[in-house]
């Protein structure tokens, strides 16, 4: 595997990837066989399979998949009007920027602005439609997390979108295709790649928020990631925590697999 | 390509996009002057958030042990990815070059959640005490990955005849090392270096896992606050954090901008998005 020479200063390196990549994995599949009292059993797998986890489960996934479309949905036309402007590195900083402001912050912002006296309700008094309750529900959830992830899912399509060859779409517009139909025939396809980018970079951590269901969700909206929280940090129960997690693993390593295989082939 | 009218309505939704995502940063800057103590209805203007979140040493404290964290953990981190691209660089084979790199990932590609609960298990089971070691173990950790994707491409740009005419010239390893290789990659290095920092000082998710009662960084502090509801000192705060992160940032353009090359081009896309923290 390595030449000729004494490469012991790659040490250190190596031992990270045992201690910090490899070893916690391990641990938490480890962890994941003891229940409460420390007694080795599968108790754990076999509660993940009742009704009250694979709700939870299939919640989180619904969150995660709508928070993933409503993030494509406005970031794919976003992307591309970047691509369309001068000074575009320019606007593509400005876009990235909120993303070096703390989220916890970004989330807090929106308790004011989500709140009963907040601009929103403001604004809904002001039409007629009269006060809602929007914090403490599903849609100011989704609503924050997508505006969270914007930034994931613009950066992806964006350099996907920057690198196609312009050529191909005034062939297509040559040739007579639509407007349509040279988007979803031609720039959609060439833009695949930066798309399941900008999907693995939202859906995963999607899957895991959990700050933002306790900031802006009020524990209406249980994730995988609040799962794993709670276990570990409140109830103190990290079988039962690790094995949520061992799942949360999986899934993750199966999306990988499903994106990595078709990214390679785009590389090429 | 397009009529004019259709570049209105492109316009318009660009900037849309744009006020959504600033608005909410905008709002907490400018209830951090309101006397009212709400965000909601501005009363009068007042700088008394500010002198509050001067004169709270806990914060102070707080904010000198995540600058302590984030510049300490970057640096051990930007050493050891160092030597993490020179060994990958090193692996001839191409599988075993991939499943390295995959190994590197995986920390990048990881919830938050997982991460820091699995810190929690291994400090527990070490036997580290949860404070100052355990979060600095775990910033240093996942900031190893990312500098080394900064680091690699440069280290896969620099010619192996390079170090082939060190070799000849009679140079050492050490010498090939200092003298030829990390000077060529000392662009990739700042940037990784730059990345961890950001990457420090922007953890919430691992950090809350792993600090003890009594340690405490800025993000954990935040949370804990925010949760008691909405204190106006949060804001006076993040309009300090908001213009040292436009420095921060403007220092980061600088230093891309001198390499004369696009910024995003340097890393993977998704390596440069990460995974929010």
């Amino acid at each position: 595997m390595k030449s000729k020479g004494k490469s012991y200063y790659l040490i250190p390196y190596y031992l990270w990837i045992a201690l910090f990549v490899i070893a916690p994995v391990l641990l938490v599949i480890y962890y994941s066989l003891f229940d409460l009292d420390g007694k080795l059993t599968l108790d754990n797998y076999v509660n993940f399979f009742t009704p009250v986890y694979m709700r939870m489960m299939l919640n989180s996934f619904w969150y995660a998949f709508l928070i993933t479309l409503f993030s494509l949905l406005v970031a794919y036309p976003a992307a591309y009007l970047l691509t369309r402007t001068k000074h575009k590195q320019l606007w593509l900083l400005l876009i990235i920027l909120p993303t070096w402001i703390n989220l916890l912050l970004k989330t807090y912002a929106f308790i004011g602005i989500f709140g009963t006296f907040g601009p929103v309700n403001n604004f809904f008094d002001l039409v007629g439609i009269g006060e809602q309750q929007i914090l403490f529900t599903g849609f100011s959830f989704v609503f924050v997390s997508v505006y969270i992830f914007i930034p994931f899912m613009i950066l992806p399509i964006f350099s996907a979108l920057d690198e196609m060859n312009l050529s191909l779409v005034d062939a297509a517009r040559d040739l007579g295709a639509s407007g349509w139909t040279t988007f979803r025939r031609v720039v959609f396809p060439l833009t695949i790649s930066g798309v399941r980018s900008g999907c693995m970079a939202v859906f995963i951590p999607a899957l895991s928020l959990f700050m933002i269901t306790r900031l802006i969700a009020g524990n209406r909206v249980i994730t995988l990631g609040t799962a794993i929280e709670q276990h570990f940090l409140v109830t103190q129960d990290w079988g039962m925590g690790s094995t949520v997690a061992v799942f949360l693993i999986a899934i993750m390593a199966l999306f990988m697999i499903l994106t990595g295989s078709s990214r390679k082939g785009v590389r090429g | 390509m397009r009529s004019k009218n259709k570049n209105g309505i492109a316009n318009i939704y660009l900037v849309l996009v744009f006020v959504v995502l600033y608005a909410p940063i905008f709002y907490l800057m400018y209830y951090s002057f309101n006397s009212g103590g709400t965000m909601h209805e501005f009363e009068g203007f007042t700088l008394d958030y500010y002198r509050e979140v001067v004169g709270d040493t806990r914060l102070m404290i707080i904010m000198i042990n995540t600058l302590v964290i984030a510049l300490l953990s970057s640096a051990i981190a930007t050493v050891i990815a160092v030597i993490g691209a020179l060994a990958i660089q090193h692996v001839r084979s191409r599988r075993a070059k991939n499943t390295l790199l995959s190994l590197n990932n995986v920390l990048i590609v990881s919830p938050d959640v997982i991460i820091g609960a699995s810190f929690l298990i291994l400090f527990t089971i070490v036997g580290i005490k949860l404070g100052f070691t355990s979060v600095l173990l775990s910033h240093v950790a996942f900031s190893i990955p990312i500098a080394v994707i900064m680091i690699l491409p440069h280290l896969q740009e620099m010619s192996p005849t390079l170090t082939d005419a060190a070799r000849d010239l009679g140079a050492t390893r050490r010498d090939v090392l200092t003298k030829v290789i990390l000077p060529i990659i000392k662009p990739g290095i700042f940037s990784g270096f730059f990345m961890a920092l950001t990457y420090s000082l922007d953890d919430f998710a691992v950090t809350f896992f792993v600090t003890g009662n009594g340690y405490s960084t800025l993000s954990v502090e935040i949370y804990s606050r925010a949760r008691q509801g909405v204190s106006l000192s949060i804001n006076a705060l993040s309009t300090l954090i908001f213009l040292f992160t436009i420095l921060l940032v403007i220092g980061y353009y600088y230093l891309n901008q001198r390499k004369n090359k696009p910024m995003m081009h340097t890393a993977e896309p998704v390596a440069e998005a990460g995974v929010p923290r």
